[in-house]
């Protein structure tokens, strides 16, 4: 089966769960999640984040994915998926379906950001977005100092495979989602390790420190009702 | 259906069943009313169940045939029977429907020839075989007959209805006609309406059928069967179930019994001696004129028109079940296209589905071959479902969220 750069494919993604446990955002973003939610989760893989939101938080969880396989073992489960391209996907579900839209790890693959996150905001209520920060001090010394394009545990890929075709800084994200008027309901910024499976949150100077940033989205009108 | 049936791949079976028979609508004074307005009865209806009904009465699968199908889905008649039931690789104790844990029924449509009333019945009027008087039925009778049947059963309640082709329409009938009956649905390699594509093939059949001289308008009971018509009918659709590729697999350009052709027209490619081989032997099996209606009822349904919608969106409106969508890639009858239309349609109305297309180059029929995959998977959606993992859809609920950032 053939995977889009939205749709995100095994080699492009950490695996979410490892014998260490939950990735490390995959852990952030699952505390942000109101027990009881409606969660769409993007690019799901074998739906073990939703998986766990559903036992832990007794959430309503369904994914999009397009392996064949994974959907089949999302669907042992016990969880709903949708086997599809993410872009075309989210385009079908009425207007607040779900409480919140995970795209983890994603943006920076995606070729119209914008029209996309315009779109999950629509059908979510929340949209939860973490992606590789490219500002990270190893990628500036890399690129600065060895000049070399920046190689990391987070970046892994070498200029002529990357699947990465935006190259996304915390400080520009922020300013993004002002530009377009959306409202950031919560934001973090974390540091994780080699594996990614360890972190620890990022305070001081995030732009600079943090290998991932993690933000939760809504509409203007949507805080407003708040 | 019958092209695939063979012994479970793991020689496990349900075993010996028996075809029972329900009859209603007996008093001419309440007839079953159809969809257009005919009026039938009495209706008979042959059915078969496999596992046993819990005592709550919460693990019934009702699964529906498609068209050539019958009651007949797993086991054996006899010891001796040489062939089990269309869906033994499916259906029996730890399969996909798995008969240690479920009740199985499964009846055959009407106007079929299963055992359910058709146009080969005896009309109570005349005392003959009803032939073109039997009313032109659609799928929402169907549905309407195995209802009746259910609750003459005493089951008010389905854990899932399950099916392929038209008997995937009978259960996204069964969603809307009855949404809050039907907790699960799976709807294998199925449409919301037929294409013109599909129109045209059964068209090409019927055509084949009314053309046979033995037809004679419907009246051939008694007398010789219009059995080429209908073998070329079978012919044409067998085709519309393979693929390109499953022919090719098959068939290639061999030939027949011989080293060059014959420069006659007798069978000279595997291809043609196969579907001759498929043409006669469904004539053994299957009524020509049955074959007119439970066509003609596959080309009527259209879920976008069903009573007073103008869209499969607004049809599928009353859904309350879960459900699960799955095409097969190699399947051009009922492309993956329709399938997603299917699922566009659901999830507009907020609707629980999942939807999968699997891999198999086997054509429309991919849904009645031995696939593990498959099984797993109408296995794992029927467990989640009575287990009941999933939460109600609920109307969105305003919260608060902190700012922390």
């Amino acid at each position: 089966m053939k995977s889009t750069p939205e749709g995100g494919s095994a080699a492009t993604i950490p695996p979410v769960t490892t014998d260490d446990g939950m990735r490390f955002d995959l852990s952030v973003i699952a505390d942000w999640v109101e027990p009881g939610s409606r969660v769409l989760d993007l690019g799901c893989g074998e739906g073990d984040l939703l998986s766990y939101l559903q036992q832990e938080k007794n959430i309503c969880g369904t994914g999009i994915e397009m392996v064949e396989a994974k959907v089949l073992s999302c669907i042992e489960k016990g969880l709903s998926v949708l086997q599809g391209d993410i872009t075309s996907e989210v385009e079908d579900f009425a207007t607040a379906t779900f409480d919140y839209v995970i795209l983890s790890q994603t943006l920076q693959q995606v070729y119209a950001p914008a029209q996309l996150l315009h779109t999950l905001l629509t059908i979510g209520r929340r949209v939860v977005v973490s992606f590789p920060n490219f500002t990270h001090w190893r990628n500036r010394w890399q690129l600065g100092w060895q000049g070399r394009a920046p190689l990391s545990k987070q970046l892994p890929f070498e200029w002529y495979n990357t699947p990465n075709i935006r190259i996304i800084a915390i400080t520009d994200f922020r300013q993004f989602v002002n530009k377009m008027g959306w409202r950031i309901v919560k934001e973090t910024a974390i540091n994780t390790d080699h594996h990614d499976q360890h972190g620890n949150v990022v305070r001081l100077l995030p732009n600079l420190r943090a290998t991932y940033g993690i933000f939760m989205l809504a509409t203007k009108e949507q805080g407003e009702q708040e | 259906m019958s092209e695939y049936v063979s012994r479970d791949v793991d020689d496990v079976s349900i075993g010996i069943v028996e075809k029972k028979f329900y009859t209603f609508a007996e008093a001419p004074a309440a007839p079953l009313v159809l969809e257009s307005g005919a009026e039938l009865g009495p209706v008979t209806v042959a059915y078969e169940t496999y596992g046993q009904l819990s005592p709550r009465r919460d693990n019934a699968v009702l699964v529906l045939h498609a068209l050539t199908g019958d009651c007949h889905a797993a086991g054996y008649y006899s010891k001796a029977d040489p062939k089990p039931g269309w869906w033994e690789n499916m259906v029996g104790p730890g399969k996909g429907i798995d008969t240690d844990r479920y009740f199985v029924i499964c009846s055959s449509i009407l106007g079929s020839c299963g055992g359910t009333t058709g146009p080969g019945s005896t009309s109570p009027v005349t005392g003959k075989p009803y032939a073109l008087d039997f009313p032109v039925v659609t799928v929402g009778d169907m549905v309407e007959v195995q209802h009746r049947l259910l609750k003459h059963l005493g089951i008010d309640r389905l854990l899932a209805v399950v099916g392929g082709s038209l008997g995937g329409m009978q259960a996204l009938e069964w969603s809307l006609r009855y949404p809050a009956q039907v907790d699960g649905v799976i709807a294998l390699a199925t449409t919301m309406r037929h294409s013109a594509l599909a129109i045209a093939f059964n068209e090409v059949s019927r055509q084949a059928i009314m053309a046979d001289p033995n037809w004679k308008h419907g009246n051939y009971y008694g007398g010789p069967k219009p059995a080429t018509g209908l073998a070329v009918a079978r012919m044409i659709g067998h085709v519309t179930y393979l693929s390109d590729e499953a022919l090719r697999r098959k068939f290639g350009r061999r030939l027949q019994g011989k080293e060059d052709f014959s420069f006659e027209f007798d069978i000279d490619f595997q291809v043609e001696s196969y579907l001759r081989h498929q043409g006669s032997k469904f004539v053994e099996r299957f009524d020509a004129n049955s074959f007119l209606y439970v066509t003609k009822a596959s080309d009527y349904f259209d879920l976008g028109r069903r009573d007073d919608a103008t869209s499969a969106v607004e049809a599928f409106a009353p859904a309350r079940s879960r459900f699960l969508v799955v095409s097969f890639t190699s399947d051009w009858l009922y492309p993956t296209y329709q399938s997603r239309e299917l699922v566009r349609a659901l999830k507009k109305n907020r609707a629980d589905v999942s939807f999968c297309e699997i891999k198999a180059d086997s054509g429309h029929d991919a849904f009645l071959i031995t696939n593990r995959r498959l099984s797993a998977l109408v296995g794992n959606f029927l467990a989640s479902t009575r287990d009941g993992t999933r939460l109600p859809a609920a109307p969105p609920e305003e919260e608060e969220d902190e700012v922390d950032s």
